[in-house]
């Protein structure tokens, strides 16, 4: 009795020691914490008309605090706008209803968050509520090629005043 | 030439088709054994259990080095907050589940093989069937059942135990942020990462299970027979291993 009761207690113990490894790197070492031991929490939604590289389980901050992740995204194809659903913590239940929500860039290259600026308003923010005032993503490439647009078009308006130039009813100007 | 290259490609290939044949044999056997937990519970602490120390050990100082030459990497594009990622991506995606198992087939495998190569050398097995007792259902299954429940949690332990390591380094003496250490991993390893951490360690666990008490069933019943068992054990363990993480990382691509 003695032996296999040893025998046990060791299997078991390292049974329960590999599963709770395996729930720390579940846990962990990735975003996923189990919903079951999360603070309360509540939904509201941002309708953005473009949300970039945003993705599901992205931080939603409040003055650099995290308050909240990004549950779903989906599209609204009424509105052609994407639908953005956030889970707040329920600790932070003194959002007004006119905040702004606005997607960021962690880093130049980094991910993409949700920063939410606080309103005015005396009425919060409730479950199911929606966030009214957003900002769409800082799109780089979108950016780049207006820069570049910009660029050939204020090169080809020099050219054609090169071009003019030379014409004497020009130069009277 | 020809004719001794042809021997030893069907020679192969019949080998092969005997390992898959005792690998259904082990499988159909499998839900009788798992009604009698204690034997395969004896085996988990067998090949579990005793081998922690070597696992943790190892893990250690696996993540301690990458701790040392990710963040030297990394220090060069000046983000050695990214630490945390590269070590626990490596660790839970390749390093957890590739060298547990290699660490396993030396550990556990040649134990497994060595046991039933002897047994099968001092005509234990022999004495079992004469005795109507399956040896496959009385020795074999709960062997193998043991290993393939054991191996991804030792794959789980070796990776923790390497996270902690990379940061021990990297955080306490090469001064790496904390915070942004476990932040940035958290924000950057997905649950697809650990997913194809386990998917791996699972079927290295039946992999290293399965050649280990296949070399040891039918190895030659003579002291170099069990020898030349355990030999065959880690090396085609070896080989198999790192095949199969290449199949299994280009599938989860």
């Amino acid at each position: 009795m003695g032996k296999s009761r040893t025998l046990n207690l060791g299997t078991g113990s390292f049974v329960l020691l590999g599963f709770a490894a395996l729930f720390f790197l579940t846990t962990q070492t990735t975003s996923h914490g189990l919903a079951v031991f999360g603070p309360p929490r509540y939904e509201v939604t941002a309708k953005f008309d473009n949300i970039g590289d945003l993705k599901v389980g992205a931080p939603v901050s409040m003055s650099g605090v995290e308050v909240g992740r990004v549950a779903k995204i989906d599209f609204d194809s009424n509105e052609y706008k994407a639908v953005v659903l956030l889970r707040l913590n329920a600790r932070y239940n003194k959002i007004p209803v006119d905040s702004d929500a606005s997607i960021y860039t962690q880093g130049l290259l980094g991910g993409k968050f949700i920063g939410i600026t606080a309103g005015g308003a005396d009425t919060y923010l409730k479950d199911k509520g929606q966030i009214d005032f957003t900002q769409s993503a800082f799109v780089l490439e979108a950016l780049i090629g207006q820069v570049l647009a910009n660029f050939t078009k204020s090169k080809a308006d020099e050219q054609a005043t090169d071009a003019a130039a030379p014409k004497p009813t020009e130069k009277t100007k | 030439m020809f004719a001794e290259l042809w021997e030893s490609f069907t020679d192969a290939l019949e080998n092969l088709g005997s390992v898959v044949h005792f690998l259904f044999r082990l499988v159909v056997n499998s839900p009788r054994v798992l009604l009698r937990f204690n034997l395969i519970s004896q085996q988990i602490f067998n090949s579990g259990a005793l081998s922690l120390v070597i696992i943790m050990l190892s893990g250690l100082f696996v993540g301690m080095v990458l701790g040392l030459q990710g963040f030297q990497l990394l220090q060069r594009f000046g983000s050695g907050e990214a630490l945390g990622t590269a070590a626990a991506i490596g660790l839970v995606k390749e390093l957890g589940p590739v060298v547990t198992a290699l660490l396993f087939a030396g550990r556990a495998g040649t134990a497994l093989a060595s046991e039933l190569g002897l047994m099968r050398a001092t005509d234990q097995i022999s004495a079992m069937e004469m005795m109507a007792v399956d040896p496959i259902q009385r020795v074999v299954v709960p062997r193998f059942l043991g290993g393939v429940i054991a191996m991804p949690l030792l794959a789980a332990i070796f990776s923790v135990i390497g996270i902690y390591g990379a940061q021990l380094v990297g955080v306490q003496i090469m001064g790496v942020d904390a915070g942004s250490f476990w932040s940035q991993m958290r924000s950057a390893v997905g649950l697809a990462d650990v997913t194809e951490g386990i998917a791996k360690s699972v079927a290295f666990g039946v992999a290293c299970s399965l050649i280990a008490v296949y070399q040891g069933y039918y190895a030659t019943p003579t002291a170099e027979g069990v020898g030349r068992a355990t030999t065959r054990t880690v090396v085609t363990s070896a080989v198999v291993i790192l095949f199969l993480d290449y199949l299994i990382t280009a599938a989860f691509l």
